[in-house]
């Protein structure tokens, strides 16, 4: 399986807000524990709409959450 | 683990265990007489037709008991919809499970073409359908584990 490029904040940012739980932002986006689950260990691209809805959920813009390629992980 | 992986697990093994059962159930009923009888088609029409019934009606209790057991055992709630990722899984599982079939079914084919006899025609399709709804099952837990 080709590894998977798009990396994320999500769960850095689930903890800086108020410890926010995977069920608990699964339930703001529409998406299963399982999907969170599978965004967080970096197996699973989101579609855009999902991408989106989870910047909205955190309230900051795509690139603050999602990045493309290792070398900009912070 | 999570639930669509244990579901997938609790898929695979009813999925033997139904055909296994249903298998030795039927086996014993193969009608003598001439292979290519009237009675040995109808014996293989009813085998798929009540093969199909069965494990339709046991895949669905099997479910609902592995859904009592999932919500005494962890307290969490089945998810009720499928998402995204559900949907990318189960459309990759299917398509892996139809490929398998369609091997199944040439393969099939392919021993009417060479002179086999009938039967085995029924056997090879019987058999492949049992392993691509294996597969597609197996290619659900893979995708859940690994990742799409």
């Amino acid at each position: 399986m080709s590894k998977n490029l798009v990396g994320n904040h999500i769960r850095k940012l689930r903890f800086n807000h108020d410890e926010m739980t995977q069920q608990q932002l699964a339930d703001k986006v529409g998406v299963t524990r399982q999907t969170i689950v599978a965004l967080e260990k970096g197996n699973y691209s989101p579609s855009l709409e999902l991408a989106f809805r989870i910047a909205h959920t955190f309230n900051l813009p795509l690139e603050e959450i999602f990045y493309y390629g290792e070398n900009t992980k912070q | 683990m999570t639930y669509q992986e244990k579901k997938s697990i609790v898929s695979v093994i009813s999925a033997i265990l139904i055909f296994v059962s249903y298998c030795l159930y039927m086996y014993p009923r193969f009608p003598g007489g001439g292979l290519e009888s009237i009675e040995a088609f109808r014996y293989w029409g009813s085998f798929v037709l009540f093969l199909t019934l069965f494990s339709i009606v046991a895949h669905i209790i099997i479910n609902i008991i592995f859904n009592i057991v999932f919500r005494i055992t962890t307290k969490e709630k089945e998810p009720t919809f499928a998402d995204e990722l559900d949907r990318l899984i189960e459309l990759k599982a299917h398509r892996n499970s139809f490929f398998v079939f369609i091997i199944g079914f040439l393969i099939a084919m392919g021993s009417l073409v060479i002179l086999q006899p009938s039967h085995m025609m029924f056997v090879i399709l019987i058999t492949s359908g049992f392993i691509s709804d294996v597969i597609g099952s197996v290619t659900k837990l893979y995708h859940y584990r690994r990742g799409v």
